[in-house]
């Protein structure tokens, strides 16, 4: 039982996806799905603390041996974002069932948890296997699943909006399709770790540099680079709440996972750094991403918009930590991962609950909500907090090793610029926090009560986080020193 | 040497068609064919690199040493099913989407949310 631990996993809620179907009450199901992330959520604990005190845990599929069968394979960096997603999924899900009664129609209700485990399964699939080609595999559930629950939004944008992160995670999907394929054609093996060994000998090749272009082009459009971010605002904002706070937290972070398995572990730091200038690449793109999306969500109306182009923002940030390509810099960009993780699920969570009292979301409904909603409203102040980086709160915790990775490879104007975006995220945040305190509430509306329990709970449990996880960074840098070491190559 | 990678050049010219057709054309139904032709390109590419030279078809029969690998036939079985998945998808999509917005061009979809935009914000 305990050796097959990786692959429950994955099997659990993909075989609690149906079943949900067949439920079909929605508090039956809500309780199904909730039991079920809760079982990954503590599945995923246990992967980490077997990973950190006995290395890497390699699962064999049907028991075929590597390059011939399908591995999963599980190091620090894989357990990393297991917990992420399996606890961001559960907290998450435990709001769900207040929110979408007032979201969606009664009908949807048990769709809508079926497709959130579907989603959520394809997420720990990508970040369990140690296959290329089942990555794709569970990357389109996982997207699928994306693009139907943004869908159910209420407002009739959300149908706009799913299409087209339709068409360009499709495009995105398919350009790792070509460059899979690709790799394929030149090694003859679809396991990342024999891939990485079998690359060495061709790695000069022109179709191991078009492999690469092709990945590394399909992740970005997924993760949201910069300029390849145009899917994420409109489908963050007009999803229901819940399946914004979920995908917020997780599915960016799973393709920050993917540009970083694939470059350092298939393709090598030596092949993606120095054999082509990335490094150079993303650091302009994500400098220009923090500084344009942070400038956008300035101008932005809707709460939900300011806080998915601040998100688009906290991706370059990683991008950042990333192209240093330290040891140092790898960490922040995996602590910012589990950082950003905390926060973006705690905000619209928030959002959520406010939706769920008001209505709206748009900035102009938030007057006098801080009187009223003063739980809520507290919990998107820390949050922003957070946002912005102030101490004692996590967002603190990954800048400052932003910080010392830039320093420490001498690059000042990159720390400089992360400063000074970090400024712009203060603007965002005064506007919320202005027109929530110190308006008076909007005449003509009914006093509006605080959120129910439901809601506040899980949004508590995420802000405790926020600040717990600012104060004792032990677990979290521990882990992600870890991850970066191994990834490096060093052993500690 | 050019002429022997035919199939290629097929591949690549497909996939650019189907590309250009996503980009450049307004009409929901038509991005998604483009897409589709964008996909189908990848399919033909992966079984075209499953051939071995002189390689027969991978079937264990009497006197044939060189078999054609079968292996990325079977990988793009699984792309071809997801690439159905995400058509529905989309269909079903932009069934719904002529439904609500009663058009399926995206500029007037977009001049329609334009309006709503400006409606909730002031």
């Amino acid at each position: 039982m305990l050796a097959h631990l990786p692959i429950l996993q994955v099997i659990v809620p993909l075989m609690a996806a149906p079943l949900c179907w067949f439920l079909n009450r929605s508090k039956l199901v809500w309780l199904l799905a909730l039991l079920v992330s809760a079982f990954t959520c503590l599945n995923s604990i246990f992967l980490l603390q077997q990973v950190m005190s006995s290395g890497t845990i390699i699962y064999q599929l049907g028991g075929w041996d590597a390059p011939w069968g399908i591995e999963y394979r599980i190091d620090e960096l894989n357990a990393l974002l297991l917990l992420i997603i399996s606890s961001v999924g559960t907290v998450v899900l435990f709001a769900a069932h207040t929110s979408i009664q007032k979201e969606l129609p009664e009908d949807r209700h048990t769709l809508f948890y079926s497709l959130y485990l579907l989603s959520i399964t394809g997420m720990f699939g990508i970040v369990s296997t140690g296959d290329v080609f089942n990555v794709f595999v569970f990357l389109e559930i996982s997207s699928l699943s994306a693009y139907a629950l943004i869908a159910l939004g209420k407002d009739r944008r959300a149908l706009w909006a799913a299409y087209q992160y339709l068409i360009m995670g499709t495009i995105g999907a398919t350009f790792i399709l070509i460059g899979i394929g690709m790799l394929y054609q030149m090694t003859g093996t679809l396991n990342m770790d024999d891939l990485a060994n079998r690359l060495a000998e061709v790695n000069q090749t022109r179709t191991v540099f078009a492999a690469f272009a092709f990945l590394i082009v399909g992740v970005c459009l997924k993760l949201a680079l910069f300029p390849l971010h145009l899917w994420l605002p409109n489908a963050y904002a007009y999803a229901p709440s819940i399946v914004t706070a979920f995908l917020a937290a997780t599915a960016t972070k799973v393709a920050v996972y993917l540009l970083i398995r694939f470059s350092f572990t298939v393709f090598g730091i030596e092949f993606s750094f120095t054999t082509l200038p990335l490094q150079n690449l993303f650091l302009v793109l994500g400098l220009v991403g923090i500084f344009a999306a942070s400038t956008a969500a300035i101008y932005k109306t809707n709460v939900k918009h300011i806080f998915a182009y601040s998100s688009i923002a906290q991706v370059g940030y990683m991008i950042i930590g990333y192209a240093i390509h330290t040891s140092t810099g790898l960490m922040a960009t995996l602590l910012h991962l589990f950082n950003h993780a905390l926060m973006k699920s705690a905000l619209f969570l928030a959002l959520g609950a406010v939706m769920y009292r008001i209505g709206s979301v748009q900035l102009s409904q938030f007057q006098g909500l801080g009187r009223q909603m003063p739980l809520t409203m507290a919990a998107v102040v820390v949050g922003g907090l957070s946002l912005i980086g102030v101490p004692l709160t996590v967002g603190f915790v990954s800048k400052w090793y932003l910080l010392v990775a830039a320093v420490e490879v001498g690059m000042w104007p990159v720390a400089v610029l992360v400063l000074l975006g970090s400024l712009l995220a203060v603007v965002y945040i005064w506007r919320i926090v202005e027109i929530a305190y110190f308006k008076p509430p909007l005449p003509g509306r009914e006093a509006v009560r605080e959120a129910p329990w439901t809601f506040l709970a899980p949004i508590w449990a995420l802000v405790l986080a926020n600040i717990y996880f600012g104060i004792d960074t032990r677990l979290s840098v521990q882990v992600a020193q870890a991850a970066s070491q191994s990834l490096f190559g060093i052993n500690p | 040497m050019l002429l022997g990678l035919y199939n290629y050049w097929i591949v690549v010219l497909l996939m650019m068609i189907g590309f250009y057709i996503v980009i450049a054309h307004g009409n929901l139904i038509k991005k998604l064919v483009g897409l589709t032709i964008f996909q189908t390109s990848v399919f033909i590419f992966y079984i075209s690199m499953g051939n071995v030279d002189s390689g027969s078809a991978p079937i264990l029969a009497e006197g044939v040493a060189r078999y054609s690998n079968p292996l990325p036939h079977v990988l793009i079985l699984t792309a071809i099913v997801v690439g159905i998945a995400t058509t529905a998808l989309g269909l079903a999509l932009v069934v719904r989407i002529k439904e609500s917005y009663g058009s399926i061009e995206e500029d007037e979809i977009q001049i329609q949310d334009q309006l709503t935009e400006d409606k909730t914000s002031c």
